[in-house]
């Protein structure tokens, strides 16, 4: 039998069920696992206590014949989730030290399903960037390597979840998706990425940067796996009132292998200029296996999709100023004195907030300030409208659209640093769906010439998640996508 | 539109982040990049468009008004500064603090 920690989420559950091996020993392999990749940084905080204890309580439960849908499985939760009396910094030095006093319900949610919580992942700061970089707790590194051995960035916001996933050190973990930070870190890392619906998942308790495009989602292995965590962490919550009284599906069972007839969109727009000859031969690639599974390739049009980045830079740090504005060394996390109430509040915001999260702060405040909402505000929500339009016209002619989920493979730890516009344009393909509050999915598709892992996205109409498992499903199964990092 | 060190000062102040003047011409550098590439939004006709403000058109869930939590201020306290927490021994409890803002 192969290692524990190399078992999937499914295989896990149904080992358990059938008491192979105690949810105990899966979480013994499972930190063994974590303390030997340490140097990947995945982790801002390991909670084996937390870890052991929930193990205990599952072996009791499958004990008794009472296992919930992920009993006994060990997940990584991403340091953007409130979790009870455990540190939950946001990567941010102003939250360094904060115990939340309460649990987010999306991790309630797991832990009320027999899942265990191994620790709290690393991320960018505030989930501010697209390669794990920008986090106060230091850069996580991709377990793949170069050819050269060169290290690579995870992607990013949710770096630490897509490393420790694709390394074997969870079985799972839980990112955060505010404009392509599930979707590129699983297509850096050669892992499934799904960012539900907007309204899918509560938001509640996790740390807000863009309110109205936040959303939870799964990060694992296979896409079986996504669909049965994502039903564990999916459903109404009416602490969240954008939150939707939608029934949860069973997204496991939507997985039928049959995708017959399905017409599939392809976005004329997506073909960027520059775009990497192998990205290219990748997205023919997929568009392949769906013709051949029986699928009927449509082309589309979304003639907004350049506007997407431009209008994502301005909604983004205008929510993210507003909702940052309550760190100011009153209640919680990082106080620096000063000799007045507002000196105290710049002092420590400016000592607390690394330099990416203050420029998105400025830049959010400017396009708000009397004299200029207009200009950029109320403009980027326009444009929204138009882009949200250009999926409602596509709907008529297609079922789900794919696209390739990244621009390029991941890059150099240190490249793309020093210029924002070059970092931002990681998410010409994800943002466009944050925007449109519409479910996607990154599936693990192929490597590049450099040996790092490529991901194809499929994007879903509102609330159609089982069509993207359906889906996804036979593009992994085409794929055969069975590489491991460090092989 | 292009923005100036004094207007960086200027955002700086109602964003509460303390920024020494000698990073101001940086700053501002680095926040003109972004503007001048959001500035392609100009060429988008929106004169009939309504703004997005929310992808999901749904009513507002309105709940029953009543308390449904709380009652557990030293819980609350417990992540700030020099909080003044509730005691047997106080006779006043239950406070945030902040710097003395009147001499």
């Amino acid at each position: 039998m192969s290692a524990l920690n190399d078992l999937t989420i499914a295989q896990l559950r149904d080992g358990l069920k059938a008491r192979k091996f105690s949810a105990r020993e899966v979480a013994d392999a499972y930190l063994a696992a974590m303390a030997k990749q340490r140097g990947l940084n995945a982790f801002i905080l390991e909670t084996p206590d937390v870890a052991l204890a929930q193990a205990a309580a599952s072996d009791a439960k499958l004990a008794r014949g009472e296992a919930g849908s992920l009993e006994g499985v060990p997940l990584g939760i991403k340091d953007l989730f409130c979790t009870k009396d455990v540190q939950t910094t946001a990567g941010s030095h102003i939250l360094e030290g904060f115990k939340p006093p309460y649990e987010s319900t999306v991790s309630q949610n797991l832990f009320d399903a027999g899942a265990a919580m191994l620790g709290k992942l690393n991320l960018d700061e505030f989930a501010m960037g697209s390669a794990n970089i920008t986090s106060y707790f230091g850069p996580v590194k991709n377990p793949w390597k170069r050819k050269d051995g060169k290290d690579h960035v995870p992607g990013g916001s949710s770096g630490g979840s897509a490393a420790s996933v694709a390394a074997h050190i969870v079985a799972g973990a839980t990112g955060t998706d505010t404009g392509g930070s599930i979707r590129q870190p699983a297509s850096f890392t050669g892992i499934v990425g799904i960012k539900p619906t907007y309204g899918r998942c509560s938001r509640w308790g996790i740390v807000a940067f863009a309110s109205s495009l936040d959303q939870a989602g799964p990060m694992t292995r296979d896409v079986r796996d996504a669909a049965i965590m994502l039903g564990a962490m999916a459903g109404h919550d009416p602490k969240d009132s954008t939150s939707v009284p939608l029934p949860v599906p069973n997204y496991e069972a939507a997985m039928t292998g049959d995708i017959r007839g399905l017409r599939f969109g392809i976005p004329k727009e997506y073909r960027v200029d520059g775009m990497p000859a192998e990205i290219e031969k990748l997205w023919q690639q997929g568009i392949d296996w769906m013709k051949a599974a029986g699928a009927e390739p449509v082309e589309i049009s979304l003639p907004h999709t350049k506007y997407a980045l431009p209008t994502y830079y301005i909604i983004a740090p205008a929510e993210a100023s507003s909702n940052l504005a309550r760190y100011d060394g009153v209640r919680y996390g990082l106080r620096v004195p000063g000799n007045t109430l507002d000196e105290m509040y710049e002092n420590t915001r400016a000592a607390g907030f690394g330099a990416e999260v203050r420029r998105r702060i400025l830049i959010g405040t400017y396009v708000l300030s009397a004299g200029y909402y207009d200009a950029y505000y109320l403009k980027a929500q326009k444009v929204r409208t138009l882009i949200f339009q250009d999926f409602q016209e596509a709907w008529k002619k297609c079922d789900v659209i794919l696209t390739p989920t990244a621009p390029s493979a991941a890059f150099g730890i240190g490249d793309k640093a020093d210029d924002p516009i070059a970092m931002y344009l990681n998410d010409v393909f994800t943002v466009p769906v944050n925007l449109a509050g519409l479910p996607g999915m990154s599936v693990p598709a192929g490597l590049s010439g450099e040996g790092l892992p490529l991901g194809l996205q499929l994007i879903g109409k509102p609330f159609d998640e089982p069509t993207l498992f359906r889906v996804g499903g036979v593009l992994e199964t085409a794929a055969n996508f069975k590489a491991r990092p460090g092989a | 539109m292009s923005l100036d060190p004094a207007t960086v000062a200027r955002i700086a102040t109602l964003a509460r982040i303390k920024i020494a003047p000698d990073e101001q011409v940086r700053i501002a550098g680095e926040l003109n990049t972004i503007l001048d590439w959001v500035e392609q939004l100009k060429m988008l006709d929106t004169s009939a468009v309504e703004p997005m403000t929310s992808t999901v058109e749904m009513v507002m869930p309105q709940r029953t008004d009543q308390v449904t939590d709380g009652g557990y201020p030293n819980r609350i306290l417990a992540n700030a500064t020099e909080p003044v927490r509730v005691s047997a021994t106080e006779e006043m409890g239950g406070f945030f603090t902040v710097p003395k803002v009147v001499e």
